[in-house]
């Protein structure tokens, strides 16, 4: 039977998510939000989940609408900090107890997925070293310079957004949307592509940019 | 004397990007600096998001949300440019690669230590980006950053009081007041704006300034503050 990884809709792709999941969400900016798969998500209602997600509060990305549902148990970022003074669902809901967070540099947030999907279940980086986010982590030297060991992360359910796939789950992405997708989809147990066009035919091999084994469903949106 | 706008400060930054250098500009005031670089020279803006080569602000009918830059803000890329992945982004940062990250920061201490992330807002979410790696790993950090607080208080200090973002990372310090470099000895005065005494500025200064044997004059050309 030939493989084809495209689904109907954004619902259908994630009908199976259940509670307690681990979900990565990729975007930066305004680019490469998955914002389709991240409402269908919301609309199932399934709580006790823990995002990966660079910001938590970025007003472009629809993440916050899971943490305003009280879908969110956790949240692993470098960014969580909404605007202004007022304070953001993510703010209310942390000062009151209600939702964990883990803030790591970028860098190691990057890391740690990349990691994640690689095989490697920790690794030492200079970043945090010496700072509050470093604070409590086993550190070590090497050649003179401290380090702080991170540690993998990865989850059960990846959304990236890209530009095209084909049915194999093969994708391109455009300019800045690519930023955590490769990595998210190599570091989750599913992963969930929505994109502008998904097409029958096979991408140029030249042109993929994310291998279709590291993609299971894909959606237009 | 007449402190430099935060728009000269970027021009005052620009004017050391040296040729073919790979440049990394914070949020906020340094993703200013590329509107100053110097004729005839080529600079590489990385921005953390992937952007390597990153242009202008985009035209509004260019302006396309899938080409950012670490400040959300919609650009171009620049001639040779392209993007990466987060992953790899981070990776050229650690792997100092980046020949200059210019950032803007609350406090500098004489060791450079540098506290940019925190500044402790009560209830307010962490927002730390990719300023400790790129604190760490960049081959050079300078920042761009008023001489004082609005209330006047120093910001270059012995100690950092605020939350650091590295330890012992910074190597130059651009203000409104002065051209600062820092090395093992702490803070050495390289230019200082007309008008200001070199007591004057150690006044407004919270460690000890050396002076360097050819301390300069601090001027940039009149440009327009913008929002």
């Amino acid at each position: 039977m030939a493989i084809d990884k495209r689904v109907g809709s954004a619902a259908e792709a994630v009908a199976d998510i259940g509670e307690g999941a681990v979900v990565m969400i990729s975007g930066f900016g305004g680019a490469g939000f998955a914002n389709s798969l991240v409402l269908a998500l919301r609309d199932r209602k399934v709580g006790g989940l823990t995002l990966v997600v660079n910001s938590a509060t970025h007003p472009l990305s629809q993440t916050h609408t899971l943490i305003e549902a009280g879908l969110v148990r956790k949240v692993i970022c470098s960014a969580a900090r909404g605007r202004g003074t007022a304070l953001s669902a993510f703010e209310q809901l942390h000062k009151d107890g209600k939702i964990e967070l883990v803030c790591l540099p970028q860098g190691t947030f990057a890391e740690s997925i990349r990691a994640g999907g690689a095989g490697i279940p920790a690794y030492y980086t200079p970043a945090g070293y010496g700072t509050d986010l470093g604070a409590g982590k086993e550190v070590r030297q090497f050649n003179g310079r401290g380090y702080v060991l991170e540690e993998a992360i990865t989850a059960d359910v990846a959304f990236v957004r890209g530009d095209v796939a084909d049915r194999f789950g093969n994708l391109t992405f455009r300019h800045a949307q690519k930023n955590f997708g490769p990595a998210m989809a190599t570091a989750a147990k599913l992963t969930i592509a929505e994109v502008r066009v998904a097409q029958s035919e096979p991408i140029t091999p030249d042109r993929i940019e994310l291998p279709g084994v590291f993609v299971n469903r894909v959606v237009t949106a | 004397m007449t402190p430099l706008n935060r728009q000269q400060i970027a021009w005052r930054v620009g004017q050391d990007f040296e040729n073919g250098m790979l440049v990394n500009l914070g949020l906020g005031m340094p993703v200013n600096c590329s509107d100053y670089i110097r004729e005839g020279r080529e600079v590489v803006i990385q921005s953390e998001n992937g952007v390597i080569g990153a242009g202008p602000l985009a035209s509004a009918n260019a302006a396309d949300s899938d080409l950012v830059d670490a400040g959300s803000r919609k650009i171009t890329i620049a001639p040779g440019g392209t993007v990466i992945d987060s992953a790899w982004s981070f990776a050229m940062i650690r792997g100092g690669h980046i020949d200059v990250t210019v950032l803007g920061a609350f406090e500098v201490a004489a060791n450079g230590d540098l506290a940019n992330w925190d500044n402790r807002i009560p209830d307010k979410g962490p927002l730390v980006g990719g300023a400790m790696d790129l604190a760490a790993a960049a081959k050079e950090v300078w920042v761009m950053m008023d001489h004082t607080t609005r209330k006047g208080a120093p910001r270059l200090l012995r100690t950092c009081t605020l939350p650091l973002t590295a330890p012992s990372c910074v190597t130059r310090i651009y203000t409104d007041l002065a051209v600062i470099f820092r090395d093992a000895a702490g803070f050495l005065v390289k230019e200082i704006i007309a008008g200001l005494s070199r007591e004057e500025l150690q006044a407004r200064t919270g460690a000890p300034l050396r002076f360097a044997g050819d301390c300069g004059v601090l001027a940039a050309p009149e440009i327009a503050e913008k929002d």
